[in-house]
């Protein structure tokens, strides 16, 4: 990394990428597309933690990881929209309180 | 203060104000525009990292595929986004409250950690500085971890059938081709050859 920038300021930044994302959830309790996105927000920051730990301790490792998270990134969110629409389908809302017909 | 410091706080201050407007934006088109903006000033982060191959994969599959994969859903879908904004300000006490004690919580971790020694000397893959990233990627990806390459691929093909069959379906007033009839066809049961004779007709 070098040049003025530390593992510090990688880490504040994705802490607070990843606060943003939990804090996300807890305000947007209805729409269900935005808890989606905090949840991309979230993946981003731990895959900005393992990049900046990857450059610290010189080790290619970090970024490999992070390729692979980025893999299960993109297939939850495909899932996690293709399951969107078929409950709008089926139900005409995405509001995350009418998602409670598995309840037992 | 040096110009790859600078670009660090630029690209860090214009991901973290474009991750505050995703969560907050009215409109989830808006949300999801400053999502592919949060994510290509991270982009920008990885780049300063030296993560070069990362930076390029996340816009290519981030921006060019699932941010536009989550506006054609928010525009398909017929929703009145506003009214799911009521309970904004009921939840929002409990999430100020969890998300600064996270905060803290990571800022102090962040802030007080130590790398021992034997991590810090030891690295399993070390950079090597004198081949570019993406050859250096391309170099253990296809040998050492062919198998969690293999894994990710798996896990593409799976999500991939999976979203297909979970949103194909079948309308029954629709035509549709039928494969197993087409193939199961037969020159001898759909095919009469007739001989005319010239001039005649049938």
């Amino acid at each position: 990394m070098g040049l003025g920038i530390g593992l510090g300021h990688y880490l504040t930044v994705a802490a607070i990428l990843f606060t943003l994302g939990v804090f996300g959830i807890f305000i947007n309790r209805k729409n269900v597309i935005v808890i989606l996105m905090s949840v991309e927000l979230i993946l981003l920051a731990v895959n900005l933690n393992m990049v900046a730990f990857s450059a610290a301790l010189n080790d290619l490792q970090g970024q490999i990881f992070a390729l692979l998270i980025l893999t299960v990134a993109a297939a939850e969110a495909a899932i996690g929209l293709a399951i969107l629409v078929i409950f709008y389908r089926n139900r005409g809302s995405i509001a995350v309180e009418d998602i409670s017909s598995m309840k037992g | 203060m040096t110009l790859p410091l600078f670009f660090f706080y630029l690209f860090s201050a214009i991901a973290i104000v474009s991750a505050v407007m995703v969560i907050s934006a009215r409109n989830p088109v808006h949300a999801v525009l400053f999502l592919i903006l949060a994510f290509f000033n991270a982009s920008g982060l990885f780049m300063l990292a030296g993560a070069e191959f990362l930076a390029l994969l996340l816009i290519v599959v981030y921006v060019g595929a699932v941010a536009v994969l989550f506006l054609f859903v928010v525009m398909m879908l017929d929703v009145d986004f506003t009214s799911m904004r009521s309970g904004f300000l009921q939840y929002a006490p409990v999430g100020v409250v969890v998300g600064l004690v996270l905060l803290l919580e990571l800022l102090l971790l962040a802030g007080s950690f130590v790398i021992s020694p034997e991590a810090a000397s030891g690295s399993a893959l070390p950079i090597d500085g004198t081949v570019d990233n993406m050859t250096a990627i391309g170099l253990v990806l296809y040998t050492r971890y062919i198998f969690l390459f293999q894994g990710a691929g798996a896990v593409l093909l799976v999500a991939m059938i999976g979203a297909i069959v979970l949103t194909l379906r079948h309308k029954s007033n629709v035509k549709r081709q039928n494969p197993i009839d087409q193939v199961a066809r037969r020159a001898s049961e759909t095919l009469q050859v007739v001989k005319v004779k010239s001039g005649q007709g049938l």
